[in-house]
């Protein structure tokens, strides 16, 4: 009874650890090392978000109007930038002096924009802190900047991420689905015993492969054609990864595909046969159509297998964290992200959750194919 | 003239011989019932005539299969997809494609290339009235062929075998699967057809052979026994095993 | 254009791309087993790595993936066995039964990067075994339960009703059936899926990463929460992130043709088995 249970119950801690830390990301502050950012009372910029501190910090953004204040150009103060303002002494051996020094400098500067740890904050403070928007979910999706270690505030809009794990898969299943739908087919209704008998072990075996030898062989063998046949500063390219994902999710296709073409009753094809269609006809008149739903499964579970690949991926694709434009640049996916920083990403952190976070996506993709093929299944079996 | 013929004919599965030197005659527009005990090579023997048997690996055959006095088998002439439109099959059980009930009449002339769409129409139309099944489903002929019950889909399957008008139906136990007036339905068709076609029926049912046949053939451990006009195998069998049989003491 | 000539373009091409797939699998196997024949030797399998991994052996990567290996079965083995014996030989409410097949068929689906941030998260952090043995071996053997239980169900559904009633019928109980009668002609086909599964769980990279898997160690593991070194977490390394990549490239083409062949080994071990039991079915 308890056994029979027990993967649902790994699902349900799977889901518990995995949406536990990957929602906590969104009640926290892209501010990293518990930093605040303080402006002048008199200043009506009381809002920012963590897009709009990057574009700060790396001067696209200078003047206060750009975020909704008064036009006056933006000094900005970081706790680095202190001996610019005061001296050693003045500060203090023990930075007993530096909160007073910072809430004078803040309130002397009416269009200075200070970011330092909420240790620093004044007894007497007379500043403005100013509200920065946490981390929350449509930013975290449609963000189009992944800079997770980005100081002060972390950026995380996951849309390259998305978008580089759909281009590749996508492209993956484009070149493995015809391909494994022919061998399928030319398994189950054309090759002889003797053929069959050699593909079958061959298939097997493609699917034992583990993932990070595909990985090393397509860094070493297919990034380096890539690079050459295209002429790239490159080779690690979405392209790629596209190839050696599309030759992982072939067993998977020839597999499925193959069970359903095969479950074709033989009246049915004995009937069209018996009407004078030749065999080509009465695969694609009816031997197809019979299996469609089998065929479709097959091709879900080979975009289900494609998304969550990890080694393999990371190894070949380059890793760049840009919104894909082309096959030919590199791309980063959500499985290779999660591969390549969690290990040093701090447990707890916002780099961490945000991890998580990436993680519940992959999960809840996946978990939707899962649940998407299974109703396919069933309508075919009710159908029979 | 003989519609259909068989001269000293041999059939091998592998090492196994399933039919052996098997010489019949068949005449246009009769019924001919093939019945015997499971296994005694009759469904074999009817699948001779659409060549359906050389979709199984290892089979041998020997001697002449003859469609209006032509050679099937040994002829250069004669294309595989030719000889199966001349010659209709309905099977054991009602097997409708995963189409609608027009696209399953229509199949047969679109692999065959016949594909002007007035044609089809008139087509799929008189073999559906052909088939006695087109007052029921006339409303409905972009639907499923799946949503038809058991009997209506075999009438629907002997459509579809009508509209590449071929001169000889095959009958493979057509109505084993079905309720008893779905039965009588199909018996009912299989007389009306005879005006136009040559039909062989397989059965296990001795009553049916009676009732639909012209002439009747009882075939035994792939030896064809005795073959006669109906009434005399079932009233007046010269062959002790035909008798046995059709008196239902054996099979 | 006639239909029989579509036919045979059609089956052309169909021929075309099938050999396709054999050359990209014999493509593979050429190019690991050419560059890496010349490395296997005894001393490649049996010495520590030297000099940045780039000269010695992979001895700990592979006792690593021993480990890996056995402790994820003894979790996923009698686990899953048992859910699977419970799934298809006692009656369910068949909601109950649906419910858990999906879920089963999900737990298959998740990427195993999932399982990797789901066993750090539980095992690594919150039962705080540390990057271990005991957390990679937990982690691997949850993503090879869903794969035990549908080796074991389908070893069930082979096994024809007759047996059961014939043992129904001599007054067993069901327990005593499963026990005495169905267990013991499902084992072969159950050993035989659960070597396949030691091959996927052998090469898996993604889970391992931050559950227990270690760049380089000096020394081979003492206790259950000592990390290890594992082949495929090896093969990533060093073909990737290694400070001496070029240099490492033989130490790579080794490596990663132990892995093939562990998985080949193991798929022609389950092959064998299979016909050798096929042949036994036949005779009786």
């Amino acid at each position: 009874m308890i056994s029979s249970g027990i993967s649902s119950l790994a699902v349900l801690l799977i889901v518990i650890f995995l949406f536990r830390e990957g929602f906590s990301l969104f009640s926290t502050s892209p501010l990293e090392n518990k930093n605040i950012i303080v402006v002048n009372k008199t200043n009506p910029v009381s809002k920012l978000n963590a897009g709009q501190i990057k574009a700060i910090f790396d001067q696209e953004i200078t003047n206060w109007k750009d975020l909704g204040g008064n036009n006056d150009s933006i000094i900005l103060f970081t706790i680095n930038d202190i001996s610019n303002y005061f001296s050693d002494e003045e500060v203090g051996a023990e930075f007993e002096f530096l909160p007073d020094k910072l809430n004078a400098l803040v309130d002397s500067n009416p269009t200075m924009l200070a970011v330092y740890q909420d240790k620093y904050l004044a007894k007497k403070f007379s500043g403005k802190i100013v509200n920065v928007a946490k981390n929350n979910i449509p930013d975290f999706i449609m963000g189009k900047q992944w800079f997770p270690t980005a100081e002060p505030a972390v950026q995380l809009g996951v849309a390259p991420l998305i978008l580089g794990t759909l281009l590749v898969s996508f492209f993956a299943i484009l070149f493995a689905l015809p391909v494994g739908l022919a061998t399928a087919i030319y398994m189950a209704e054309v090759a002889d015993e003797r053929l069959r008998k050699i593909l079958k072990p061959v298939i097997e075996l493609l699917a034992g492969i583990p993932s990070v030898v595909y990985g090393f062989f397509g860094l070493i063998v297919i990034v380096p054609m890539i690079h050459d046949v295209f002429n790239l500063p490159v080779g690690e390219t979405a392209l790629a990864g596209s190839i050696v994902l599309g030759i992982m999710a072939l067993p998977t296709i020839i597999t499925v595909s193959e069970d359903a073409i095969r479950n074709t009753p033989r009246s049915m094809k004995e009937a069209s046969l018996a009407l004078g269609a030749n065999k080509w006809q009465t695969i694609y008149r009816v031997v197809i159509p019979y299996s469609m739903s089998g065929i479709s499964a097959a091709a879900i579970l080979g975009i289900g297998r494609a998304l969550g690949e990890t080694m393999a991926v990371l190894m070949v694709t380059g890793n760049a964290a840009v919104m894909p434009k082309s096959l030919l640049q590199p791309v980063r996916t959500i499985p290779a992200t999660i591969a390549a920083e969690l290990g040093e990403a701090p447990a707890g952190g916002v780099h961490y959750q945000a991890l998580f976070a990436l993680g519940c996506i992959l999960f809840l993709i996946t978990m939707a194919i899962n649940i998407w093929v299974q109703a396919i299944s069933t309508r075919r079996k009710m159908n029979k | 003239m003989n519609k259909i013929e068989t001269k000293n004919l041999n059939l091998y599965y592998g090492t196994f011989h399933a039919l052996k030197g098997i010489t019949m005659s068949v005449k246009a527009n009769t019924v001919t019932a093939l019945i015997g005990p499971s296994g005694c090579g009759k469904s074999t023997y009817l699948r001779l005539f659409n060549r359906m048997n050389d979709l199984i690996p290892g089979v041998k055959i020997e001697g002449d299969v003859l469609l209006d006095e032509k050679d099937i088998y040994n002829n250069k002439g004669m294309r595989i997809d030719e000889l199966r439109k001349k010659v209709g099959m309905v099977f054991q059980k009602p097997n409708p494609f995963p189409k609608s009930i027009f696209e399953n009449v229509a199949y047969g002339l679109r692999v065959n290339g016949m594909n002007h769409a007035s044609f089809v129409e008139e087509r799929v139309e008189t073999s559906l009235k052909q088939a006695a099944l087109w007052d029921e489903v006339k409303d409905k002929l972009k639907k499923s062929a799946f949503a038809l019950s058991g009997g209506q889909q075999q009438r629907l399957c002997i459509a579809r075998a009508l509209a590449i008008e071929p001169s000889v139906l095959l009958m493979d136990e057509p109505a084993s699967a079905l309720d008893p007036i779905s039965t009588a339905k199909i018996e009912d068709l299989i007389y009306e057809l005879k005006n136009k076609y040559t039909i062989i029926i397989v059965t296990h049912n001795m009553q049916q052979a009676g009732r639909v046949s012209d002439k009747t053939a009882f075939f035994y451990l792939g030896d064809l026994i005795e073959y006669n006009d109906t009434n005399i195998i079932f009233t007046n069998p010269t062959d002790p095993n035909t008798q046995s049989y059709v008196t239902g003491r054996f099979g | 254009m006639s239909k029989n000539l579509k036919e045979k373009i059609a089956f052309w091409i169909f021929r075309i791309l099938s050999l396709g797939v054999l050359l990209i699998l014999f493509w593979i196997l050429e190019f690991i087993f050419v560059r890496g024949w010349h490395m296997l030797s005894w001393d490649f399998l049996t010495k520590m790595p030297e000099d940045g991994m780039t000269k010695g052996g992979i001895y700990p990567a592979i006792i690593g993936t021993l480990y890996l290996v056995a402790g994820s079965m003894i979790v996923a083995f009698p686990l899953g066995v048992m859910a699977g014996i419970y799934i298809h030989e006692y009656t369910l409410d068949s909601f109950f039964k649906r419910f858990i097949k999906l879920m089963t068929n999900n737990l298959a689906g998740i990427p195993s990067i999932v399982f990797g941030l789901f066993g750090m998260a539980l095992f690594v952090n919150t039962m705080k075994f540390g990057d271990s043995i005991i957390a990679g071996s937990l982690t691997l053997g949850l993503l090879a339960l869903p794969v035990v239980i549908r080796v074991t169900e389908e070893a069930l559904i082979a096994i024809d009703d007759s047996f059961r009633h014939g043992s129904y019928a001599l007054g067993a109980t069901k327990l005593q059936t499963v026990r005495k009668v169905i267990l013991p002609m499902a084992m072969p086909n159950i050993i035989t899926g659960l070597i396949l599964s030691i091959g996927r769980v052998s090469g898996e990279t993604a889970p391992i990463l931050f559950t227990v898997a270690a760049y380089f160690l000096p020394k081979l593991p003492t206790s259950l929460f000592d990390q290890v070194m594992a082949l495929p977490y090896h093969l990533y390394v060093i073909s990737t992130s290694g400070t001496k990549v070029a240099e490492s490239r033989d130490m790579a083409y080794g490596t990663a043709l132990v892995l093939v062949l562990f998985v080949l080994i193991l798929n022609l071990l389950a092959n064998a088995l299979r016909k050798y039991l096929g042949n036994k079915v036949k005779m009786n």
